[in-house]
């Protein structure tokens, strides 16, 4: 295209972004940019390539989804979902490019899922000015629920009231176990391997907070960076600081081989294993890597794939004939059924706005409006839910050990809803 | 001090694994003078061949020399096709071609096999042995135990084979080792194969510890050349020495050192490798170069 | 024989050409695209620094980036802490990444070229962590985000009457970025053509010949480091500003080969290099993922396999072949064919005349 040409274009696009935002043409319907009569055009960010890729696949199950409702229910109010991903490789710089291609130029309605704490976070001052929803952003850092409405620390005329997460809040998990150890092993010692960023200190947070006046329980905490060949010292000093429950707020990558070390160095704490690492394909490979596994504990939200438990449950065949639609997914990866059902809150989202199909309206409901009770692929009892003054969808997980091949639900739900301030 | 002697004993376990992927870098060197920049990710493409012949049926046991011989082969072709054109250009022209051949094979390894990390076998049980109330796994030992056999090899290939000496020679004086009949360019790449051998070997061995994935030797790569570097880089068994030492300080200086703490590992890595080029650009073991001009 | 070493005379009519181009550039192209072109000349900046470092004084830096993380907090700090004036705090960074380039050449100098880029290597991969270790200071793994800034009202006024259109803040900083760009440029133009370019030039292509007839070597091998880290600086405060958010993530290894990259595609030792280059930088990665796929006459598979290869491949495709087969890059193989067919037409008539073609090392 020329010059010119693309000019020409862009100007075209003004025009019709002008006749859109003035909405009045249309007296039935009310629609935004990025939404036409029979389609809506949403956009991601997410990594593909580069040191966090093994998250990509997400993007990918959640197109499955999309996919699946246009061929079988014809979009949402017969218009077809289009779903536009970019690959940022995980680079915060790379991510405000991407997302301002895919709100200048490709004209999305809205982001969806956009995954990374310090990417999203590089992008909240610009979609909240620019008023373009982030929904639903793939991170369980607590500021996108938290700081909801906030202004911006940057720039305080900017509100971040068009923006929200979805996963349990890091620091919510947090808290459930910091409930089971003082109901069941009030007498323990703590030592915590975390990761050195939002996610590993967002973690350690919750626990402190969950503890409480009992926070002294923790008798040594170790951190590591992504950079860190091993983290054999740290466990080494763990084990030597006397405790006796081990917490690993760490990345699967360095949960396998952590779990490895633990066992090979003669040490049989109690551990509690933090949710992103606790897909029963990681515990397949720490266990044939030697693991002793013996006395852990995690929590669960999402029905995992691999447990026979779910093999005639419903939701577990839809998300079957779903991923069916991608080909490069593995259907037993733990991060295609969140794909799936975040995915499915979305069209929620689009089925409530109906044909009031506008930004603002949106945003209200996903960040106020939601009361999901349904979405097949969570745990039974799981409720997404917002509201005018609750903005954390997704509070509820169910504590779960494991049992040598798989995880068992213990108890029931634990709802963390209102804790976190 | 029970776990002072256990994060030592932790330490040489985790320098072995530096020390495997030293040695490769330091059979390129010894071959023409030059760091491979992507020795590690050359190992970690050949363990995932590895991998794909194990899980197609074949025996551990078969699936090991086999690999040997394809990652051999691949290094050949990889210096007769990328490194020869080049073989004679500035420092500057190779260090940017294997730089460039570390980010192709890496993104290609990632396009062929995704990035979910994988469960490699191990030859090894993760059972411990107690060693004056320090634990060690068999599995650790193993990796110590392979690297000072492949250092054993090395040496005795460099010191005590005609072949050994005439890659040495190619690679310090060429144009007298031209004038003597020896194809040098072809003693470049036997230099590769040999080096790319080695290499899967460590990737082999490692690959049960650190899990397989693309970008398993990314951080490793850079802890092997503050390994070789510190052993003097074109000494085999300063390699295995940098390695363990390299293990054994990255894990005092993270419990003893509270400004370092866990977080700044490879940060402890930069500094050996800066402290040392500065201070004994040698090595331990390497031995002083004549700056030639 | 001194004329023949000399530069060709610059061509002034197409100098004038391309900095008209890149004045001109945001009225015709969207404020987004604005924002990428931005980026481009973000990088040209920083190339020139390596360029400098790596072509004219012959030392090698793997890891550039690094440089440009320092800048980038630098500014960042300096705005979000103590709410300076952005326009105060770009050079500020300059000057102090300049400084810090400028120590980090003194034990640099002991390093041969291949442990050179060994270390500089590690700096590259250390970075990230390193950022985030003084959490007080750089926000840690957070980050920094910067408020956005509003054209000044005359730059605006200008703008609007040029386009009928408001200049976005991105068209702003484009133009700022460009203000730099030309001045930073011309600089460099000038440091090559004196006596400290022709010093650096003399170190690089012989330090005993150079020491010899009394150039300081060591002292001008430390200024190339400082001078390359004022640039790297600079770009880096402006990608701070462009971005609007630093934080570790945003300086990774890849960033570094971005850099390498482009000093490598455009041509080491020359001025226009760092600018073609960065447009190749820039644009490769984003171009494999989104151009190629969507062009019906490459083969779809091609194609897919572009696209899900990443730009890491083709990154390490192009640094291959660029060496093996175009070690002077674009500009290298534009001036060898410019020289090669000059010979050809002038040869005939030469030979006549009885004398030699002229020699087509005029770069």
């Amino acid at each position: 295209m020329t010059k010119t040409g693309s000019r020409i274009a862009a100007i075209a696009a003004f025009l019709v972004a002008l006749a859109a935002c003035g909405g009045s043409s249309t007296p039935t319907a009310q629609t935004d940019v990025g939404v036409t009569s029979n389609s809506i055009l949403l956009g991601n960010t997410i990594a593909q390539s580069g040191p966090a890729a093994a998250y990509g696949t997400i993007a990918n199950a959640e197109n499955a989804y999309f996919t699946y409702i246009n061929n079988t229910q014809g979009g949402v109010n017969g218009r077809k979902i289009n779903f536009k991903v970019l690959d940022d490789g995980y680079n915060p710089a790379n991510t405000v490019t991407l997302t301002k291609q895919l709100v200048e130029q490709d004209q999305v309605f809205a982001m969806f899922s956009g995954l990374g704490t310090q990417a999203q976070t590089a992008v909240r001052d610009y979609l909240n000015s620019k008023k373009v929803p982030q929904l639903f952003v793939a991170t369980g850092a607590t500021t996108f629920m938290l700081d909801y409405g906030k202004p911006s620390t940057a720039d305080a005329s900017i509100k971040w009231n068009y923006s929200i997460g979805w996963q349990p809040p890091y620091q919510g998990e947090a808290r459930i176990y910091a409930k089971d150890i003082l109901a069941n092993h009030a007498g323990a010692k703590i030592g915590v391997l975390y990761q050195n960023d939002d996610y590993g200190q967002d973690y350690l947070k919750g626990l402190k907070d969950g503890l409480g006046s009992n926070a002294s329980m923790i008798v040594d905490a170790e951190s590591y960076d992504v950079t860190a060949a091993s983290t054999v010292s740290q466990l080494v000093k763990l084990k030597a600081s006397g405790a006796d429950t081990l917490f690993l707020f760490t990345t699967p990558g360095f949960t396998i081989p952590a779990l490895v070390t633990v066992t090979k160095l003669g040490w049989a704490p109690a551990i509690y294993l933090n949710s992103v690492s606790n897909p029963q394909v990681y515990m397949g490979i720490a266990a044939k890597n030697g693991a002793a596994l013996k006395n852990v504990t995690s929590v669960g939200y999402i029905k995992d794939p691999t447990d026979p438990r779910w093999a005639s449950d419903a939701g577990m065949q839809l998300y079957k004939t779903v991923i069916a639609n991608c080909t490069t997914c593995n259907v037993n990866d733990g991060f295609n059924i969140y794909g799936a059902a975040v995915a499915w809150t979305m069209v929620d989202v689009l089925k409530q706005a109906g044909s009031n199909m506008t930004r603002a309206n949106v945003v209200s409901i996903a960040t106020s409006g939601l009361n999901e009770t349904n979405n097949p692929f969570l745990l039974p009892g799981v409720v997404v839910k917002t509201t005018s003054s609750d903005h954390f969808p997704i509070t509820q997980e169910q504590v779960i050990t494991w049992n040598g091949t798989g995880w068992t639900l213990q108890g029931s739900l634990i709802d963390e809803r209102g804790t976190i301030k | 001090m029970q776990e002072l002697l256990q994060q030592v004993v932790s330490g040489i376990a985790t320098g072995g694994i530096f020390a495997s992927l030293a040695l490769a870098l330091v059979l390129i060197y010894n071959a023409m003078g030059l760091v491979n920049f992507a020795q590690g990710e050359m190992a970690m493409l050949a363990t995932f061949v590895a991998l794909a012949l194990i899980d197609h049926g074949m025996n551990y046991w078969i699936a090991f020399p086999v690999t040997l011989v394809i990652a051999f082969a691949g290094g050949i072709a990889i210096e007769r096709v990328v490194i020869r054109p080049v073989e004679r250009a500035p420092i500057l022209t190779l260090v940017i071609v294997t730089l460039g051949l570390a980010t192709l094979i890496n993104g290609l390894a990632g396009f062929i096999f995704g990035y979910v990390p994988r469960a490699f076998p191990s030859p090894f049980p993760v059972q411990t042995v107690n060693i004056l109330g320090a634990l060690a796994s068999y599995q650790d030992l193993g990796v110590i135990a392979v690297s000072a056999v492949v250092l054993l090899a090395i040496y005795l290939l460099l010191q005590h084979t005609t072949v050994g000496l005439t890659m040495r020679a190619a690679a310090h004086h060429p144009e007298a080792s031209r004038l003597l009949g020896v194809r040098v360019s072809w003693m470049l790449a036997l230099g590769w194969g040999l080096a790319s051998a080695v290499g899967s070997v460590s990737g082999i061995m490692v690959a049960p510890i650190l899990l397989l994935q693309p970008n398993m030797m990314q951080t490793i790569i850079i802890y092997a050349f503050a390994a070789a570097v510190l052993g003097g880089i074109e000494s085999p068994i300063g390699a295995v020495v940098g390695g363990v030492i390299v293990g054994v300080t990255v894990n005092l200086a993270g419990v003893y050192l509270p400004f370092v703490g866990g977080d700044l590992q490879l940060a402890v890595a930069l500094a050996i490798i800066v402290g040392v080029l500065v201070l004994k650009p040698n090595g331990l073991f390497g031995r002083p170069s004549v700056r030639r001009v | 024989m001194l004329t023949r070493i000399r530069n060709s005379p610059p061509r002034y009519w197409l100098v004038v050409v391309v900095i008209l181009f890149f004045i001109g550039l945001p009225t015709v192209i969207s404020s987004f695209q604005a924002s990428e072109w931005a980026q481009v000349l973000v990088l040209a900046i920083a190339i020139m620094g390596l360029n400098i470092l790596v072509g004219y004084s012959g030392q090698i830096s793997l890891g550039h980036g690094a440089f440009m993380a320092i800048g980038a907090y630098t500014f960042a700090i300096l705005i979000h802490r103590y709410r300076m004036n952005y326009l105060v705090a770009i050079p500020l960074a300059g000057l102090l990444t300049g400084g810090i380039g400028f120590l980090f050449g003194v034990p640099a100098l002991r390093l041969s070229a291949l442990y050179l880029a060994l270390a500089t290597f590690a700096l590259a991969v250390v970075t990230p962590s390193l950022i985030k270790r003084p959490a007080e200071l750089t926000g840690g793994v957070q980050g920094i985000i910067l408020p956005p800034v509003d054209p000044p009202p005359a730059a605006g006024a200008a703008f609007t009457a040029l386009t009928g259109t408001p200049m976005t803040s991105d068209q702003w900083i484009y133009y700022l970025t460009l203000a730099f760009a030309l001045v930073l440029f011309w600089l460099a133009w000038n440091l090559v053509r004196h006596r400290a370019g022709r010093a650096m030039r003399a170190v690089r292509d012989g330090e005993v010949a150079a020491a010899a007839s009394g150039v300081n070597i060591a002292g001008y091998k430390t200024l190339a480091f400082g001078i390359s880290a004022l640039y790297a600086g600079i770009a880096g405060a402006l990608f701070g500003l462009a971005v609007g958010f630093v934080s570790p993530d945003t300086f990774p290894v890849s960033l570094s080969i971005q850099l390498l990259v482009g000093a490598v595609v455009g041509g080491l030792a020359s001025i226009p290099g760092p600018l073609i280059g960065a447009i190749f930088a820039y644009f490769l990665p984003i171009e494999s993922n989104q151009w190629v796929p969507a062009q019906t006459w490459i083969p779809s598979q091609i194609a897919s396999t572009v696209e899900k290869a990443g730009p890491a491949v083709t990154y390490g495709v192009v640094l291959i072949l660029i060496m093996i087969f175009a070690p002077n890059g674009v500009v290298g193989l534009v001036t060898a064919g410019y020289a090669r067919l000059r010979r050809r037409l002038r040869g005939a008539a030469d030979r006549e005349n009885g004398q030699m073609p002229p020699d087509p090392q005029t770069v």
